[in-house]
């Protein structure tokens, strides 16, 4: 509960700071709204071209694309920044001031950066999910609501997992900001269902790089394709990959000499 | 008298500086090749992401779109991969930085404009990039079974195409980084600049795949001559008239670039006040 508190209170500071920043929020939705208009003009050439890509119809890839930028938006705005400044942290010696604080190192540099319009993401993902599930006109039921909602969260979880794992590479290898881009770089093909993808680079980027847990399994318990099964085996997943992350975390901490102060 | 040894002759002028900026470059790049390589592997999976929704599309309908074969869109994703490492060059977003801590300062007081250094250094780094990019270009070949059908013309053409690509690309970069002396609320506007060249060059997709209407506006516009033209001289099947006019426009698009260079830079520079040093 303290723990939890703690988050919150972070959190809260965090989307004060950027409140002074207000013209951001324009930029924001500026380039929220580029990205995802240009993602809508790709979905359309691909469309007009077939019928259906790998199974999935064009209204329920726009259930991916949403759950894509969403995912997007959690993870500019909640992860990412706190990476960042990790990795600024070990390769600058002031991980010192965070080792030092009576709170698990873990959840500290987790939760100490909040990127508030980043968050703008959130909500554009949210809505194109809705339009998509209007579109497709098939009623949702409360139970795949509910599953969507834990497979995002769990989702989540696998991102930040996998995040941190890189980012504790830092502790061996110093400079690590070129981890940004090679992210980046692989994150854009969640924007497909990993169906598509030849055998190889599905079990890829669904256990070396979460993203059917991430954008697919969510995105398919809205379109009637998610299992109990399936559910519980990203469970297993997640519980497993927590696990590990925390771990490696040790192992990484252990390494860490406190580079200048 | 001592007889004093002619040193051994060196280029003067312009050539020569950019023989030495060149050197220069390649040995500094060198030095960084892990972190050229890690940036150079991120960058593959944008092609190969494009590259396997528009296989599954082909797959769908038969083995081909718009005529393009499974095999013809892997060649043009892995000759894209090369392009598009021409295609780098100094990001307009680095202007910000040039003007407000007063980088521009040194570069004015030199006797050549500032553009041949940047062109010059970026040129040097290609050599090296083309050097690391021989062994993933290798790679996605093993992997995806590209089918190239390629000529000595065409080939010849395609080592001219890519710098032609390398000049246009960076001076009309230069002109849009330029807008900083005016404004630094830029972002919006290169966002969308980047967005119309993803949609209209060839980077997103074969051209052949817009309707017929982008396909004229992407005829007019410069975006075309820096991917998508130089990919399909090597993946595609021009003819030879195509192969020669494609040239042509694009040295009309490296010398209407040079002139918007001249003229926004002689205009900008006297808004510049060096902030800083």
């Amino acid at each position: 509960m303290r723990r939890l508190s703690l988050g919150w209170t972070f959190l809260r500071v965090g989307a004060l700071n950027e409140l002074q920043y207000r013209v951001n929020f324009f930029l924001s939705l500026v380039q929220s709204v580029v990205a995802v208009g240009t993602a809508l003009v790709v979905l359309g050439l691909v469309f007009s071209h077939t019928d259906s890509l790998g199974g999935w119809s064009s209204d329920e890839l726009l259930v991916i694309m949403g759950v894509y930028v969403l995912m997007g938006g959690v993870i500019r705005s909640l992860v990412q920044p706190n990476m960042q400044q990790l990795m600024q942290d070990v390769q600058e010696g002031t991980l010192d001031y965070v080792l030092t604080k009576p709170e698990d190192a873990q959840l500290l540099v987790s939760v100490r950066r909040f990127g508030l319009w980043q968050a703008v993401d959130i909500v554009v993902g949210l809505l194109l999910v809705a339009v998509a599930l209007v579109r497709l006109d098939d009623p949702v039921s409360v139970l795949a609501v509910l599953a969507f909602v834990v497979a995002l969260l769990l989702g989540a979880l696998d991102i930040y997992c996998f995040w941190l794992i890189l980012t504790t590479s830092a502790f061996v290898v110093v400079r690590v900001d070129f981890l940004i881009e090679l992210f980046d770089g692989m994150y854009q093909a969640g924007r497909w269902p990993v169906t598509i993808y030849p055998g190889w680079l599905r079990i890829g980027f669904t256990f070396l790089v979460p993203l059917a847990f991430a954008v697919t399994v969510p995105a398919s318990a809205l379109t009637g394709r998610l299992s109990g099964w399936l559910l519980l085996g990203a469970v297993a997943f997640t519980l497993g990959l927590v696990a590990l992350t925390r771990w490696v975390w040790r192992q990484g901490l252990r390494r860490y000499a406190g580079a200048s102060a | 008298m001592t007889a004093v040894r002619e040193p051994r002759r060196r280029l003067r002028g312009l050539p020569g500086l950019y023989a030495v900026l060149m050197r220069t470059a390649v040995q500094v790049q060198l030095q960084y090749r892990t972190a050229n390589y890690a940036y150079m592997l991120g960058m593959i999976a944008e092609p190969v992401i494009y590259l396997v929704v528009w296989s599954s599309v082909a797959r769908s309908q038969g083995g081909a779109v718009e005529g393009i074969t499974v095999g013809e869109f892997a060649a043009y994703y892995i000759v894209w991969t090369l392009v598009r490492n021409m295609n780098i060059v100094f990001t307009p977003y680095g202007w910000e930085q040039r003007i407000r801590q007063g980088e521009l300062s040194g570069m004015l007081v030199r006797p050549v404009h500032p553009i041949h250094y940047d062109l010059a250094y970026f040129a040097g780094w290609k050599f090296v990039v083309i050097l690391l990019w021989l062994p993933i270009a290798a790679g996605l070949a093993l992997i995806f079974r590209p089918t190239f059908d390629v000529s000595v013309l065409e080939a010849g053409v395609f080592l001219i195409a890519i710098w032609g690509a390398y000049l246009i690309r960076s001076m009309l970069l230069w002109v849009l980084g330029m807008v900083t002396f005016w404004t630094t609320r830029v972002s919006a506007l290169y966002d969308m600049y980047f967005t119309a060249e993803l949609l209209l060059s060839g980077r997103l997709l074969p051209l052949a795949l817009l309707p017929a209407w982008a396909v004229t506006v992407a005829d007019v516009l410069p975006f075309k001559y820096t991917f998508g033209y130089p990919i399909e001289v090597i993946a595609g099947d021009l003819s030879t008239r195509e192969l020669f006019v494609g040239l042509g426009m694009q040295a009309l698009w490296v010398g209407l670039g040079a002139l918007l260079v001249a003229v926004v830079w002689r205009v900008g520079v006297r808004r510049y006040s060096a902030v800083g040093n």
